[in-house]
């Protein structure tokens, strides 16, 4: 049996899929018995999609689409030197 | 003065656009810069946390590309070819800035006493953020606790799970090896959980 340290050593290629089906299979023989473990990795996996939305503009919030002016001016003249 | 015909439907990869571009076609230009600057601010922001590198990286960045236009082999879209760009000339700013005193990543790692347990096994968090002020709450927490991670780890997180950068492109842009971006992604991602835990139960982690 795996224990709890090299689970969650190993968890990343886990809950990504990057591990063989014996390893999965030694991965579940461990999760089944060990609610710490399950909790680590529900949490794990939540970490990482909260991350990702954190940074995505929300439906409703406003179109930030535009390039300060003077950035634009400054982009554009430096490319004539 | 330009032949090419900007209207909001021009997309920055038709073949006309990108002859306009090569041709040294100022509306062109101009068009590349307001079509992306913005995202790519947004990119270079999130990475050096701070406005002034960001938009000295974006012009480095577009300067950059203008150069090798000639290289762009359309493999890509322009947009993702001008993304990796942004994201480079950030890196390079980043290295060249002194880094600030940062918390050691292991204070933020799971601990395990001698027999492979958990010292403190992992609760199941109630993270239901329904309301529309909830959410952006929370979004702005896990923001600021991303940006707190110490760099090494941060860099890796930002590229990996939010540039979406596969891990070859994120081990080439920082010169590392595939087996380090997996190390630090992960541990990135084992400490953004403790500190997320902490704010989940209401207590500052240790
Ligand atoms: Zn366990």
């Amino acid at each position: 049996m795996l224990t709890c340290r090299e689970v969650i050593e190993f968890l990343m290629n886990y809950a990504e899929g990057n591990v063989t089906p014996e390893e999965r299979v030694r991965f579940e023989e461990h999760l089944a018995v060990c609610p710490a473990c399950v909790n680590y990795l529900n949490t794990y996996r939540t970490t990482v999609r909260l991350g990702q939305q954190a940074f995505k503009p929300l439906p409703t919030d406003a179109d930030e689409s535009s390039v300060p002016e003077d950035l634009v001016r400054a982009i554009l003249d430096a490319r004539r030197k | 003065m330009s032949d090419l015909q900007v209207t909001p439907n021009t997309h920055a990869d038709d073949a006309a656009y990108l002859a306009a571009l090569r041709s040294g076609d100022d509306t062109a230009y101009e068009l590349l810069v307001r079509q992306h600057g913005a995202r790519l601010i947004a990119v270079a922001r999130r990475l050096l946390q701070n406005d002034e590198d960001a938009r000295d990286a974006v012009q480095d960045a577009f300067l950059s590309a203008f150069k090798s236009l000639h290289q762009f082999d359309g493999q890509c879209s322009l947009s993702t070819w001008l993304h990796r760009i942004s994201v480079n000339s950030a890196l390079m700013k980043l290295r060249s800035r002194k880094r600030r005193p940062e918390q050691n990543i292991d204070d933020l790692l799971p601990q395990f006493v001698a027999d492979g347990h958990a010292a403190e096994p992992a609760t199941a968090w109630d993270q239901t953020a329904d309301s529309l002020a909830e959410q952006r709450e929370l979004r702005k927490v896990v923001r600021e606790n991303i940006e707190r991670l110490p760099e090494l780890y941060r860099t890796v997180l930002l590229l990996r799970d939010i540039e979406e950068l596969s891990t070859d492109e994120t081990a080439r842009l920082l010169g590392v090896t595939l087996t380090a971006v997996n190390t630090r992604l992960h541990r990135a991602r084992q400490a953004l959980r403790t500190r997320l835990d902490a704010h989940f139960r209401g207590h500052e982690p240790c």
